[in-house]
């Protein structure tokens, strides 16, 4: 037991780091496996991805996965955050004692690149020489001792995807306790190199930094552009005076500081190449070649990428259909159950009525959720994201975005947090900006709810061209509609409020790959727990407090639909109904728009609580929400609540409005403060109001109102 | 071998890049980084199905640009 303890405390702490498409997730994924979690870095909303390793003695180490870079050189939001936990800068976190460093096999020289900045930072260092399967492919050959002997750290050779060498790594990992003690294998033209070694001492002497933090920051001083950005305030008058000689000096003498640096140590990197690599057959046209000829063609490009994105949003609808149906049956033979086993009242109907209806609307939709997670794991595991942004980046910069934009959008239909988390990978504070502000007008898949039990109530079952039911079409069509506005309100926040220089793009492609199932297992069982865990709380929450508000006060002899409309719910959306009548929206709709304000599924789980207490009276509670939601009609007028016209108009409104409290929680901290989460929840709801307003209308001209 | 910027090549040409001629530092340092140095042999694969971006190859693996950033990479045009 007091080994256990111990071993506790002293824990190590390894970062993973490496560049983007090495491998890095998988092998993380590999080392981890279920073990880990995902949280946020205080006081940024950067997910934060640890684990546990476990070695071959039943010791264990925190493996801390950091985001993918190419360097320590800054450029991006996720690049700052993994130079400055590399450095033990970041709030809240020590340095790592070990750093693992991934590098693509197939693809070395540039992978080199951030390793030999690694190496330089003077940790102990393994690396993990992944995707060797590739690289043979590629008819690469890679000598590992000999690269060990070059780069002075200890080399394992991998196929994460396969599970391979992982045996070895961790045994590497487990008996590396010490940095190598070479660093700066690289040389610069002896001019510089003096500059160079006088600003670390002066460094380390005027601001105590330790030698490696004093030769990464000698490095960034000496190749800054001109003036020094931020690198002002942290270094006093006298430094910054003699690293302005310095430039002068330099820029006399000719030579080009920025990419001086670069070019030492690619030239550096080549040799290590020379001496470890042999290329022994090459072909011209690989298989990702081919692929790409496709891909990317001019016609079919386009084609393949809608009939992709056309295929995705319908097998969502078609494919989850059968296991929903058996949560819900599942969920009505719980309810049943325990309408028999307790006395009939008011707490009888809490639990069916309330909580039980409420969080079954939701959970429900968990396959749907899944599938969607599952292809938008797919896309990007392959490696077709990368080319989807390719294709359409031309089309983006016409509403001033780039490809990389297109990413965090398409990733949005998922969820818009990790959508506006994951326009970190944008340099450009404005563009970043932008795609923020557009991102939640994405369909995401907390619109799905509302969408699909819509459409399956009222829109007619029938098949067009053939193979495409109206069902998955309409949902498509939401799904356009979103992404339509999103383009549109970018190039309109482009034209007026964040003017700039247009964005930059450069991207790397990589090879297609086959997927790794576990790492699509892991991704959604991470994704349905974060789900079922909202439906255990907020979701069952609201469902209690809304179940309150829709049953009392309690009125003698009323019938249930006059009962629901006297209850302080009901009072709610009549207090609404003129604001949104001008929409074709009654006050049981308007119950579900406050109520979803919160999140947007919430209004499928207040439709199931509202109608499950107006029907009460069915008693037999099998009745699904769909029919329910077809049969309502006005007591007085006999008018349904619902038509064809009113679910569409609803769903409209659920295209654009800003109905998620957690994306303007997250807004708020990615943007520092109240501005911009404000203007976002303002613009996009005034942009529901009007939109569904000329809906409402124009489908009343059209006659499909009644 | 002619000088010429790497966005004046069709696919299926290569060069070899001179310098980075932009006063946009980052993205000067991006390319950089990405191994567009003085020296490295670059093959423009394709252009994107609009005409931008392009796709090159260098250090053998694929990099995507802008014909606006492909503008600042100098390089000397190989003849075949």
């Amino acid at each position: 037991m007091k080994t256990l303890t111990a071993a506790k405390v002293s824990l190590r702490n390894i970062a993973l780091i490496g560049n983007p498409n090495s491998g890095k997730t998988t092998l993380f994924n590999q080392l981890t496996g279920l073990r880990q979690k995902v949280a946020n870095y205080p006081g940024v909303t950067v997910e934060k991805k640890e684990g546990r390793i476990s070695f071959a003695d039943g010791s264990e180490a925190v493996l801390l996965d950091l985001p993918g870079t190419y360097s320590l050189t800054a450029n991006s939001f996720d690049e700052k955050l993994a130079t400055d936990i590399l450095f033990g800068r970041a709030p809240h976190s020590r340095a790592p004692e070990l750093v693992v460093c991934v590098v693509d096999a197939s693809n070395l020289e540039r992978n080199l690149y951030l390793a030999s900045q690694i190496i330089d930072r003077q940790l102990p260092v393994v690396l993990a020489l992944n995707m060797m399967d590739i690289a043979a492919e590629a008819g690469i050959e890679i000598d590992v001792r000999s690269l060990e002997r070059e780069l002075g750290v200890k080399v394992v050779p991998t196929i994460a995807s396969k599970g391979i060498g992982l045996v070895e790594l961790k045994r590497a990992i487990a008996i590396t306790h010490n940095a190598s003690g070479k660093s700066q294998q690289w040389r610069l033209p002896e001019v510089v190199e003096k500059e160079f070694e006088e600003l670390i001492a002066l460094l380390q002497e005027h601001h105590q930094l330790s030698a490696p933090i004093a030769f990464h920051e000698a490095v960034t001083l000496l190749s800054s552009h001109n003036g020094l950005g931020d690198q002002k305030d942290r270094y006093s008058p006298e430094l910054l005076e003699h690293v302005k000689k310095d430039h002068l000096r330099l820029d006399f003498l000719g030579i080009d500081r920025q990419s001086i640096f670069v070019e030492s140590r690619y030239e550096w990197i080549k040799n290590v190449c020379t001496h470890a690599v042999t290329q022994v057959s090459s072909t011209e046209i690989t298989v990702s070649d081919r692929i790409d000829r496709i891909l990317t063609h001019k016609i079919l490009g386009y084609v393949i990428f809608f009939a992709l994105m056309a295929v995705m949003f319908q097998t969502i609808f078609t494919w989850a259909g059968v296991p929903m149906r058996l949560i819900g049956d599942g969920f009505d033979w719980i309810g049943q159950h325990v309408t028999r086993i307790m006395p009939r009242g008011d707490l009888q109907n809490l639990i069916v009525n309330g909580g039980l209806a409420g969080v079954a609307a939701v959970v429900t939709f968990l396959p749907q959720i899944l599938f969607l997670f599952l292809f938008l794991g797919l896309l990007e595991d392959t490696g077709y994201m990368a080319r989807a942004a390719f294709i359409m980046d031309r089309l983006m910069s016409k509403v001033g975005l780039n490809g990389k934009s297109f990413i965090p959008l398409l990733g949005s239909f998922a969820c818009a947090i990790p959508g506006i988390m994951a326009t970190r990978t944008i340099e450009n504070p404005k563009d970043r900006l932008v795609t923020m502000l557009v991102a939640p007008l994405m369909s995401c898949s907390a619109r799905l709810p509302v969408y699909t039990l819509l459409i399956a109530a009222f829109i007619p079952n029938t098949t067009v061209l053939g193979v495409f039911s109206l069902a998955g079409i309409t949902l498509l069509s939401m799904n356009l509609l979103g992404l339509t506005a999103a383009l549109g309100m970018a190039w309109i926040f482009r034209k007026t409020l964040l003017r700039g220089s247009p964005p930059i793009f450069i991207m790397e492609l990589p090879p297609y790959k086959m997927p790794s199932l576990q790492s699509m297992i892991i991704q959604m069982w991470e994704r349905s727990r974060l789900f079922l865990k909202r439906a255990g709380t907020i979701i069952l929450g609201v469902s209690i407090v809304l179940w309150f508000l829709a049953t009392y006060p309690r009125l003698e002899n009323a019938s249930p639909s006059e009962q629901l409309k006297q209850s302080f719910a009901g009072r709610v959306g009549h207090l609404i109904e003129p604001l949104i009548h001008p929409l074709g929206f009654d006050w049981k709709i308007g119950i579900g728009l406050v109520g979803s304000l919160l999140q947007r599924e919430v209004f499928v789980s207040t439709m199931g609580t509202i109608y499950n207490i107006q029907n009460a009276s069915d008693a037999d509670g099998s009745v699904s929400l769909q029919q329910q939601l077809q049969r309502d009609k006005d007591p007085v007028t006999g008018i349904p609540t619902f038509t064809v016209l009113t679910a569409l108009c609803v769903m409209i409104y659920y295209v654009f409005a800003m109905q998620c409290m957690s994306t303007v929680a997250v807004m708020r901290r990615e943007t520092n403060g109240w501005k911009w989460p404000l203007f976002q929840f303002g613009y996009m709801t005034a942009l529901a109001y009007s939109a569904t307003f000329i809906a409402y209308r124009v489908g009343l001209l059209l006659g499909m109102g009644a | 071998m002619t000088e010429t910027s790497l966005s004046m090549l069709l696919p299926g040409e290569c060069g070899t890049v001179e310098r980075i001629n932009t006063a946009a530092s980052n993205v000067r340092q991006r390319l950089l980084e990405m191994g567009m140095i003085r020296g490295t042999p670059v093959e423009i694969i394709r252009f994107a199905p609009l005409g931008d971006p392009i796709e090159v190859r260098l250090k053998g693996y694929r990099l995507s640009l802008r014909r606006a950033e492909a503008e600042a990479v100098i390089v000397w045009r190989e003849i075949k």
